[in-house]
Parts: C-alpha cells; sequence; structure tokens
C-alpha cells in the first residue's frame, strides 16, 4: 500500500544529473499523461507513481526520439517547467549505455566524439591496407588480395569478441531494468515491434515530429526501415556466404545470381541509401532535441554505416579493376571499425532497444 | 517589426483577435470559403493558443461509436448534465444549438488534422462523453495553425488588440499594439476570440475582492480580457456574472499562470483538510472528487490567506493520481505542523477530535463508502479513518482560477450584440461569449465544445459576410 514518495522530485528543480532530470520530467508527464497515445513509453509511465533508477533506464530506452511529445507539450521552454522529454529520455540512455559497456570509458569515448570514431576508421583501414599488402593471397576475387585464412583470422575475432562485451551489457542493462526470464511470447512481441518499428509511426501511423517541427512526417520510419532491413540483408549476405564457403565448399566469387549477392546488393544500396537519408532529416532536424552532447558521434556512426555500405557496393561494381585492393581495404576496414564499436558506439541502441521491448513485453503482461 | 508594417498595410477581408480553438475554427472556415484572414495572436509563439493548449479533451453528443466515443451520448442527456451544473442557468436554445453541433464537429476536426485517442489511463468514466485529443491541447493548436497556414491564413504573434473601432453598427478597425508601436488594421469584418480575463489580477481583485491576489492562473497569463473591457465599454451587450470566475482547488505550489493540468490535486477525499488555523472548515468526503474540486476551489478561497492543507497517512499515499509535488512527509503530527508553520497544539487536536469521530466500517476508495464520522462539525460523510499512521503527509491547496463567466452576449449565429440590436460585422467565439451558455458551474470538455461550435459558425458568418 505505501509508496516511496522519496523518489518524487520537485517539479521546477532542474537538475544536471540525466537519470534525476528525466525523474523530473516523467513525473509530471504522468501528472499530466497528454501523450500517452504516441509511443510506448507513456502507457509504461502510467503503470507506476514513482520512478526508481532502473526505471528510468528503461523507460529512457523504450524512447526513440521521435519528438511528438516535444512538439505536443505545453510545458516546454520558456515554461518553467523545461520539458524536453526526447532530449532528457536521450541524455539518460545515452548514460546508460556509456555505463553498461564493458570495458568501461569506450562508450563515452565513441559516442561523444566522432573524430576518435574517424580516426579509429582509419586506423582499421591502415591495417587492413597493410594486411592486403603484407598477407598472401589465395584464390580468385577479392581473395586475390587477401586470403580466406587471413580474413577468418581478422573478423570472426572483432565479430565475436564486441558480441561478448555487448552481451556483458545487455546483461548489466536486464539487471538494473528488473527484467524476469525471457519468454517466447516476449520474444514474439518485442519481434514484431522491431521489425515495425511500430512505435515509430507515432501511435496511428501518422509518423513523427523528427525533421518537420510540428509537422508529422513518416520520412524517418522509412529511412530507418531501410537502414535497419538494409544491414540486415548485408549481414545475411555474408552468413549466406560463409554457409556456402564451409558447408558447400562453394567459394567466392559469387555470380549475380547467388544467395550472397542476392541478398548483399539490395542490401548495400537500401543501408547506404536509408544512412544518406538519415543524415538528410538529422540535418534539418532540431539538435536541441536531441540527445545532448552525443551529436558529433551519432553523425560519424551514420557516415560509418552509410561508408559500409558504399564501399561494399563499390567493390562490387568495379571487382577485377585496378581499384579492387584499395576499396578492398577500405570496405573491409570500415566494417571492422564498425563490429568493434557496436558495444561503444550508436550501433548499441539496436541491442539495447531490443532488450527495453523485450522488458516493456514483460511488464505489460503484469 | 517589417513583418508587422506590412501586414498592417494590407486589407483583410477577415481579422480575428485571438490564437486560440476558436479562433482557428473560425479562421479555418473563413479561408476555406475563400476569405483573405490575419489571426492577431497576443502571445508569442511558444505561448500561443491560450487556454486551448492546456485542454485535454472536448464533449460531444452522438449516437453510435464515433472516433473514439463508445455508446451513445445523446442531446437530452448532455442538456440535462448541463442544466445539473449550471442550476439553470443557461440561454436554452444557444446550448441546444451547440450542443447538437457537436456531432459534427468531431469529424471535421479530424478532417482538419486533429488526432484523437482512447481516453487517458484513470479517465474512463469519461470514454463515452468525452474525446480525448492525442498529445493533449496544444497538438490540436498545432494541427489547427498549420492547417490555417495551409490554407493561406496569416499569424502575427504578439499583436496586442487594444481597441475595436467601431461607426454605428459596424466595426472599421483595430488598434493593434506590436513591438511597442500601436498601429491600425483594416478589415471588413472580425471575429473576437481573445478569451476571459482572469489574467488581469487586478480586473480579478476588483471583482472578486483583494483576496483574489492570492489566486493562481491555471491558464495563460494572455488571456487579460482588454478587448471584452474594450467592447463593453463600447456598450456591447454582455452576459455572465462579472465577479464570478470558475477555480477549483489545485496544489498550492503551482505557478502563478500556466500550471495547468499537473497541478491537480486528487488526495482531499482521503485526507482531513485544515486552513491556516489549523481547522477543518468543510466536509472532505461529501462527492467523489470530479463532482467536488469546484466547490472546493471556492471553499479556500474562504479561508484565511487563501490557503489549506490535507493531509493523509500512510495507508491514503497511494489512492490517488500521482501528484506532480511531492508531499511534505512527516513521522509525527507534531513535526507535521512545524513544517507546514501551523499551530501545533491545534493541529494535534484537530487531527485527534477527527480521529476520535472516525467509527469502524469498510473502507471502499473507489466509491462512496458511508463510511461517516459520528458528531463531528463539520462531518465527513465518507472514507472517514483515522488518520494515525506516520508517515503523514500534506499538500497545500489554493484556488486555481480555470475561467471567468462575464462574456459578450451572442446571438445563434455568433454575431455580437450591441447597444441598438447585433453589429453588422461582429462576432464573437469561445471563452469570450461562454457565459450565455455556462452561466455558472462547469461541465468537463464544454469549453472547446463552445469554442469549436461557434468558431466554426463565426467563421462562416463573416465569409459569407465578406463574400
Ligand atoms: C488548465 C485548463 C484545462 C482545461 N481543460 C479543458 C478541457 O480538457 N476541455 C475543455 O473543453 N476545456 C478545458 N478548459 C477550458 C478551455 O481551455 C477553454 O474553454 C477554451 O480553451 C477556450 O478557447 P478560446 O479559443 O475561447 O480561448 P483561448 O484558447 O484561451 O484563446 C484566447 C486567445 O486570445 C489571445 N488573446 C488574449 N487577449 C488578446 C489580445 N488583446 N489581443 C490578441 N490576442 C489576445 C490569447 O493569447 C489566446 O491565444 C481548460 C482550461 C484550463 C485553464
Ligand atoms: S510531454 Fe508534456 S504534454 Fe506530453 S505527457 Fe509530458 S507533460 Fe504532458
Ligand atoms: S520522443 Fe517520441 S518516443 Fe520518445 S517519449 Fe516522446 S513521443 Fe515517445
Amino acid at each position: 500500500m505505501s509508496l516511496d514518495v522519496t523518489l518524487q522530485t520537485d517539479p521546477g528543480a532542474i537538475s544536471s544529473d540525466p537519470v534525476a532530470e528525466a525523474r523530473r520530467q516523467v513525473e509530471i508527464c504522468n501528472a499530466c499523461r497528454y501523450c500517452e497515445g504516441f509511443c510506448a513509453v507513456f502507457p509504461a509511465i502510467t503503470r507506476q507513481k514513482v520512478f526508481a533508477d532502473g526505471d528510468i533506464t528503461q523507460l529512457a530506452n523504450l524512447c526513440h526520439n521521435c519528438r511528438g511529445c516535444y512538439y505536443a507539450c505545453q510545458y516546454t521552454a520558456p515554461h518553467a517547467f523545461d520539458l524536453n522529454l526526447p532530449a532528457a529520455l536521450g541524455a539518460a540512455r545515452a548514460e546508460s549505455w556509456e555505463r553498461f559497456a564493458w570495458p568501461g570509458g569506450l562508450a563515452a569515448l565513441f559516442q561523444r566524439r566522432g573524430t576518435a570514431l574517424a580516426a579509429a576508421l582509419v586506423l582499421a583501414c591502415a591495417l587492413m591496407f597493410l594486411a592486403v599488402a603484407a598477407l598472401p593471397g589465395g584464390g580468385e576475387g577479392f581473395y586475390a588480395y587477401l586470403g580466406h585464412g587471413a580474413m577468418v583470422l581478422i573478423f570472426l575475432p572483432a565479430f565475436l569478441l564486441p558480441l561478448a562485451a555487448l552481451g556483458i551489457g545487455l546483461r548489466r542493462y536486464w539487471s538494473e531494468t528488473g527484467g524476469g526470464a525471457v519468454t517466447l511470447a516476449d520474444i514474439g512481441a518485442a519481434a514484431r515491434s522491431a521489425a515495425t518499428l511500430g512505435n515509430l509511426g507515432g501511435g496511428q501511423g501518422q509518423g513523427c515530429n523528427f525533421e518537420a517541427e510540428e509537422r508529422f512526417s513518416d520520412e524517418r520510419r522509412m529511412a530507418h526501415h531501410a537502414v535497419m532491413w538494409g544491414f540486415l540483408l548485408c549481414f545475411a549476405s555474408t552468413v549466406s556466404g560463409t554457409i556456402l564457403h564451409y558447408a558447400f565448399a562453394s567459394p567466392a566469387p559469387y555470380g549475380f545470381f547467388s544467395a550472397p549477392k542476392l541478398l548483399g546488393v539490395p542490401g548495400g544500396v537500401l543501408l547506404t541509401l536509408g544512412c544518406a537519408g538519415m543524415l538528410v532529416l538529422k540535418g534539418k532536424a532540431d539538435p536541441a532535441l536531441g540527445t545532448p552532447g552525443r551529436a558529433s558521434g551519432e553523425w560519424a556512426f551514420v557516415w560509418l554505416l552509410g561508408g559500409v555500405g558504399l564501399s561494399g557496393l563499390l567493390l562490387y561494381g568495379l571487382r577485377e579493376s585496378v581499384l579492387t585492393g584499395p576499396l578492398l581495404a577500405l570496405h573491409l576496414g570500415s566494417v571492422l571499425t564498425l563490429f568493434l564499436l557496436t558495444p561503444y558506439s550508436k550501433m548499441a541502441h539496436g541491442f539495447y532497444r531490443f532488450a527495453a521491448l523485450l522488458r516493456e513485453a514483460q511488464a505489460g503482461r503484469r | 517589426m517589417s513583418e508587422a508594417i506590412a501586414r498592417a498595410s494590407e486589407t483583410w477581408d477577415i481579422i480575428i483577435a485571438g490564437g486560440g480553438n476558436a479562433a482557428l475554427c473560425a479562421a479555418i472556415e473563413a479561408a476555406e470559403r475563400g476569405a483573405k484572414v490575419l489571426i492577431l495572436e497576443g502571445a508569442p509563439k511558444p505561448y500561443r493558443g491560450g487556454n486551448s493548449r492546456h485542454t485535454r479533451n472536448f464533449r460531444c453528443m452522438h449516437h453510435g461509436d464515433l472516433g473514439p466515443l463508445v455508446e451513445t451520448y445523446d442531446e437530452a442527456e448532455f442538456f440535462d448534465d448541463l442544466i445539473r451544473v449550471t442550476k439553470g442557468e443557461t440561454d436554452e436554445a444557444l446550448a441546444r444549438m451547440c450542443i447538437r453541433s457537436s456531432e459534427d464537429c468531431l469529424p471535421w476536426m479530424q478532417a482538419h488534422g486533429v488526432r484523437f485517442q482512447p481516453s487517458l489511463a484513470g479517465t474512463l468514466s469519461l470514454d463515452r462523453t468525452n474525446a480525448f485529443f492525442l498529445g493533449g491541447g496544444k497538438a490540436l493548436v498545432n494541427a489547427y495553425y498549420l492547417t490555417a497556414q495551409d490554407l493561406g491564413v496569416k499569424v502575427l504573434y504578439e499583436a496586442q488588440v487594444r481597441h475595436v473601432g467601431i461607426e454605428g453598427a459596424r466595426a472599421t478597425h483595430l488598434e493593434v499594439e506590436v513591438d511597442g508601436v500601436t498601429r491600425h488594421f483594416h478589415a471588413r469584418a472580425f471575429v473576437l476570440a481573445s478569451g476571459g480575463f482572469q489574467g488581469d489580477i487586478d480586473w480579478l481583485a476588483r471583482a472578486w475582492g483583494e483576496s483574489a491576489r492570492n489566486f493562481l492562473i491555471r491558464g495563460t497569463p494572455y488571456n487579460r480580457g482588454v478587448v471584452l473591457k474594450d467592447m463593453l465599454d463600447q456598450g456591447a451587450r454582455s452576459v455572465g456574472d462579472p465577479t464570478q470566475c470558475h477555480a477549483v482547488a489545485i496544489d498550492g505550489r503551482a505557478p502563478k499562470y500556466d500550471g495547468g493540468i499537473v497541478t491537480r490535486l486528487d488526495c482531499v477525499p482521503f485526507s482531513v483538510v485544515v486552513n491556516r488555523n489549523a481547522e477543518r472548515f468543510y466536509d472532505e468526503g461529501e462527492d467523489v472528487w470530479p463532482k467536488r474540486y469546484a466547490i472546493w476551489g471556492r471553499l479556500v478561497a474562504a479561508q484565511p490567506g487563501q490557503v489549506a492543507y490535507s493531509i493523509i497517512d500512510a495507508r491514503s499515499i497511494d489512492l490517488f493520481m500521482p501528484s506532480v509535488y511531492p508531499p511534505i512527509a512527516a513521522g509525527s503530527i507534531a513535526e507535521l505542523a512545524a513544517k507546514l508553520e501551523l499551530p501545533a497544539e491545534r493541529l494535534r487536536t484537530t487531527i485527534a477530535a477527527f480521529n476520535a469521530a472516525c467509527r469502524p466500517g469498510d473502507f471502499h476508495p473507489q466509491r462512496l463508502d458511508g463510511l461517516a464520522t459520528g458528531g463531528l462539525e463539520p462531518p465527513k460523510t465518507n472514507w472517514a479513518r483515522p488518520i494515525e499512521e506516520p508517515p503523514f503527509y500534506a499538500y497545500s491547496l489554493r484556488p486555481g482560477v480555470t475561467f471567468t463567466y462575464l462574456g459578450l452576449k451572442v446571438d445563434d449565429r455568433a454575431r455580437v450584440a450591441g447597444p441598438d440590436g447585433p453589429y453588422e460585422n461582429l462576432w464573437s467565439a469561445g471563452e469570450m461569449m461562454a457565459g450565455s451558455i455556462l452561466g455558472q458551474g462547469y461541465l468537463a470538455g464544454f469549453g472547446m465544445t463552445i469554442g469549436t461550435v461557434f468558431g466554426r459558425i463565426a467563421g462562416q458568418e463573416a465569409a459569407a459576410h465578406v463574400a
């Protein structure tokens, strides 16, 4: 029956601590509730009266910065309550990824500094140039530049180690937000939400207010769909290549009418166009409503992701030319950077967001 | 600056004073009929939309499911509800016309950008009568501004209308203060939709008494009744009690203006309420809170310092919608008295007398449980459970003014009544004329209904006049 009201904040006490500030704003929203129909954040808010730190982390990761609630809010600046829920939840969200990331410190570096990400990219590309130059090729296509063995040696750990690090972060997320044992139903609900980007629809399919201020627009959902599905297709292409290589003893290069190419080419196109779209939208959006202090890392990340797609396409388009070697090094360098930085860059958001949807599926059923 | 000069030098078909719901409905209707329309909004852009930006729903007649509304809410029931709250202080013909027109408004609103959502958590009892706006009133206002601008309506912000120039039965121009300069704006017809006067504390104090200086204003500071007063000074006919305002009991820590919905406080029925002298003054459990919060606005206004304190114990803290202000907590009544700066001994005896008057019985927070005090004056007739389990919690209460009743008299075509019959080219809509229909009391969601119905009519009529 009793309630820990000591968790409650004074609505006028604006805080520089991301969790405390998000809590202050969430409490105001819980007393108002006008935005209930926009996204999953508000129904989750109304299930509670006070908010522990873990609750704030969960709410922050449910928010996808559509900004609907900002433009609809009667308490935004210059009002004394100074509501800016997209930015407040963004700050708490980015801060939570930095807190959960293992090893500590790396995420703060790469999320805050686009230059760090760029430096990592340059380093990775240089390494790949070196590898292409120094290590023996063996086989056809780009294996002529860098043999299969060398690729596996570099990319298997570059793929698995970050995933393990991310696993540590996700475990921390799950325990901070009080998650229970995951059921198939939870996974189903979360996967549906993620696959359709349902929450990006603004509650009624009208889209979000990301780049056009009070006007609703579906462009961000479309761009994000392109990025997400493009990335997944590229990933599937790589997996299919691996299967062909090992299970069917059919190594690259593959013709256009092969699983790796039929998945990879459209994937690369979607990924590249999607990232370009995201960059355009980001340019139009009001930075004051984004995650404070992380813009530089976010910009760099979208460029990197788009670069992976574009360099992959170019590599395919300009195969067996004088440019194949350098392009291979650039593509592999950007892929390497993307993989290695997964737990420490905006890339992590996909994983945390899925965890938040899982957690929400659990909480919503109770 | 240059924009104001440019707008002032143009000739408009219709100029609308105000930038809230009523003004926007009028602007959209008029522009759709081909009129060249200018909106003069006194507030800066971030605060555009007056009290409409604080709203959450509107009341709507309907037969069968309509938008988010379920079942049926017909004219007879709607009118009965109105009669009950206004105690008959209404113009029946106008009220019925407004009620009947509300059914058309919902689809019209949707067609002009407003989105609805199912009734909010904790307001299920309203899902038959009130349609909730997705994102609330500011989202509605935003949608209408976009629609109006797409139709070619121009908007000037921070443009304060000071005077309506009238010759005989015709309005000729508006005197408007923009950037500290007074300019004349000319048009062939005018719609006045600039709200009530509750933002002008001096006027409130003159009307209600000095105690009104301690009232909080729940909505916009920009509704200061300037146009209303100017019209009345020029002989326009008025409706509504000039001394009255609709006030509810809200959290005493709310900001002076624009605190809006979140300053709501729902704990009174489960509490004991004392004034500055630590004395009770009214039955806290008379009825469920939505039926009593307006009465409590007046009750608190009548207490010394226009302040009261609602006190509960640990057992009741989880029984009501969360308040945005944290409760003042204490381990004992004496400590609570110290924190509230109330006379400690007096508070102790008040609580002790209340506790002693509580009788055994079943406590049901969700309904009138009849758990009443015995031999206590004033009694508490429901939810009377001793305040005895620490920690003890208190919230302060103050009157929060929603709107004033004084308004312009209009006919069923929204035309403003002058000293010798209606003006030829002056219409009014919204809070500025709502007194005709809401003579006293308030029916949740009816303010937006009146604004939408009369705003639309005013826009249509004004457009027909200039066509
Ligand atoms: C906190 C709160 C919650 C409410 N909730 C609801 C609800 O859920 N449902 C409901 O039906 N009603 C609600 N109401 C009542 C409702 O807000 C009003 O009935 C309605 O908004 C009136 O609309 P309007 O257009 O007449 O006035 P407003 O929306 O107040 O618009 C008046 C406009 O005139 C402008 N103005 C004022 N003076 C001048 C001037 N001299 N020159 C130029 N412009 C001027 C103002 O800036 C403003 O834009 C609520 C009121 C408050 C305070
Ligand atoms: S963002 Fe503003 S309008 Fe929306 S629920 Fe929160 S306080 Fe209310
Ligand atoms: S920004 Fe969008 S997703 Fe985030 S809380 Fe607001 S409405 Fe929900």
